[in-house]
């Protein structure tokens, strides 16, 4: 679906995530790019450069807002001051959507810096809902929950994680950002077919899809977002937009960042694919 | 501290109790060869307790899925503080200044949602356990005094800055003068400026970011060897200027005057905080330099 309602209704194409490395080339050069993600809490600050930064993006970009540290899926209730910090940055952003991850992360205020997977049971997807329609109503802003990619499994799970990720963003009537890389890791890790996970969710409730990278160990795969995304994640991203229609599409680089030319022509690869998938559609549709 | 995880999850108490555990078993320090280590808290088999929510695969036992967020865990954390902290790696030495950093985040694991804040009370933890970093205790922990207030300056608010206009026809006995909040004192026994400018080490930090690192940093390559700086007092307005951090050292009465100006006390009494010796003329140039630098601002 390339605009709904999880998406603020737009149409926004391929991104970039905003990363340090790349801040003079973009700032200099400005390189014609659809929109920028920004992760927000880098710009959860005071003052100082960071914002001076993102003002001057602002000014001449789009940005979407992606979060690392809601923890939507935390048994602990919202950060009141966080959400305030946020909804700053969102009115400054002003942008279409947010997103954060169907994870957890922190329990008493000790926190983790990583995306914990949840147990999958009803009364964590209760839980969760309930968190993200608190967390939305905050920030007056649609949101999209974004899928993990994960190395564990739990005992006390009662169903997969693609009817976990349906049934809490039926019940939050929230968006969700598809993460295919971290579809095609956790497929690996845990030995599910991740065309079974395509097929089993909401595809209406797409508001964004992303690719990236992993790193390939002897035992599991690790997202690591390192390297150029690999043929797999490919295939899949061509069934995901299929399935989901050509929905903003961001490619994600985090670690050896090479230079934004090559980031760029990375995540403009994705246009062959959708390419590619609207033909399917045209002969599928006389 | 729950031993066990429970055994279905129907409550936000029972999700609770599980995330407990599970944390636990992130946050635990590694043992050798940054592996999980094998017993829990209470002696019992680690395996035991963390095969109470984790489930083994063909490829990996319970532990070692689990095994795999307590390495990142680390891995992050570390590389973080190892980011933010040149110089007291090279007071330290790369290997002192790891086990320095595991025992802090072991006493203190993160209470932000962000990494910026770790080293937050890195200072008072290494004045409090003063073995981690001997001989070099005095000197470390200025140092960390130090990288914090850049940490803390290079993102922290500025006001528009006062012009002279702005204050002209006010009394200037009674005046208040806000201090921008990026700038940051110190009163320190070591030089640590100048320790610092020696290493040449940019002072941007990072992006965030959860994706996942190969590993972390040995710092064994950290920091060429310097001749560490002797004791000597300094006081210095560690600040923000068009997106770069400067260190300015300061006199000590006028260490003392802006002390008192961001304490809150107006404009005579700071000076008075000065003392008696100080020529007018000495103070007048310091505000001189300081209202061109853009250092204050309204309350």
């Amino acid at each position: 679906m390339p605009a709904n309602r999880f998406n603020g209704h737009t149409d926004y194409g391929i991104g970039l995530g905003l990363r340090v490395p790349h801040y003079g080339h973009i700032l200099e050069k400005k390189p014609l790019v659809g929109w920028f993600e920004i992760i927000s809490e880098t710009f959860m600050v005071d003052g100082g450069r960071p914002l001076e930064v993102l003002d001057e993006i602002l000014a001449q970009y789009r940005v979407v807002q992606h979060g690392v540290s809601l923890y939507l899926g935390s048994a602990d209730r919202p950060d009141r001051a966080h959400l305030k910090r946020l909804k700053a940055l969102v009115k400054r952003t002003r942008t279409p959507w947010l997103s954060d991850h169907l994870c957890w992360g922190s329990v008493d205020g000790t926190y983790s810096h990583d995306l914990l997977p949840m147990p999958y049971t009803h009364a964590a997807a209760r839980r969760t809902a309930e968190k993200i329609r608190q967390v939305r109503d905050c920030l007056e802003v649609p949101l999209c929950v974004e899928n993990v990619s994960s190395y564990a499994a739990f005992h006390q799970s009662e169903m997969t994680e693609w009817e976990f990720l349906t049934e809490v963003v039926e019940r939050a009537d929230c968006g969700i950002l598809l993460d295919v890389n971290n579809i095609y890791v956790s497929s690996r890790n845990h030995d599910f077919d991740p065309y079974a996970y395509l097929d089993g969710i909401p595809h209406h409730r797409v508001g964004q899809m992303h690719i990236a990278g992993h790193t390939r160990f002897e035992k599991y795969l690790l997202d690591t977002h390192d390297h150029p995304v690999l043929d797999p994640v490919w295939k899949l991203y061509t069934h995901a937009i299929r399935r989901c229609g050509v929905t903003a599409t961001l490619l994600e680089w985090d670690d050896r960042i090479p230079s934004f030319d090559e980031v760029h022509a990375e995540a403009l690869k994705a246009n062959a694919y959708i390419a590619e998938a609207r033909q399917a559609h045209a002969v599928a549709r006389p | 501290m729950p031993s066990r995880a429970p055994e279905r999850i129907r409550s936000t108490a029972e999700l609770r109790a599980f995330q407990r555990l599970m944390l636990q078993a992130v946050i635990r320090p590694l043992a050798r060869g940054h592996r999980a280590q094998r017993r829990w808290s209470d002696g019992r088999p680690a395996a035991e307790v963390v095969g109470s929510f984790s489930v083994a695969n063909d490829r990996l036992s319970a532990l070692e899925r689990i095994e795999i967020y307590n390495r990142m865990y680390w891995f992050r954390t570390l590389d973080s503080l190892y980011e933010d902290l040149p110089g007291v790696r090279a007071v330290l030495g790369g290997k002192k200044f790891m086990r320095l950093a595991e025992a802090y985040l072991t006493r203190h694991p993160s209470r932000s949602f962000t990494l910026r804040d770790l080293p937050a009370r890195l200072e008072r933890f290494i004045r409090t356990h003063p073995r981690l970093s001997a001989p070099h205790t005095a000197l470390a922990a200025d140092m960390a005094a130090f990288e914090w207030a850049q940490v803390e300056c290079y993102d922290g608010a500025a006001h528009a800055p006062l012009t002279p206009a702005a204050l002209a026809g006010r009394p200037v006995a009674k005046m208040r003068l806000g201090l921008q909040p990026q700038i940051r004192l110190l009163a320190l026994r070591h030089p640590v400026d100048d320790f610092a400018i020696a290493l040449k080490q940019g002072a941007l930090r990072g992006d965030a970011s959860n994706a996942v690192g190969a590993g972390p940093r040995t710092g064994r390559n950290s920091a060429r060897r310097m001749r560490r700086p002797k004791p000597e007092r300094v006081w210095l307005a560690v600040h923000r200027h068009a997106g770069r951090i400067y260190f300015k050292r300061l006199e000590a009465p006028a260490f003392k005057i802006l002390g008192a100006l961001r304490a809150g006390r107006t404009l005579e009494q700071a000076v008075a905080c000065a003392g008696r010796g100080v020529k007018p003329e000495l103070v007048r140039d310091w505000f001189m330099t300081w209202m061109q630098l853009g250092w204050f601002c309204g309350l």
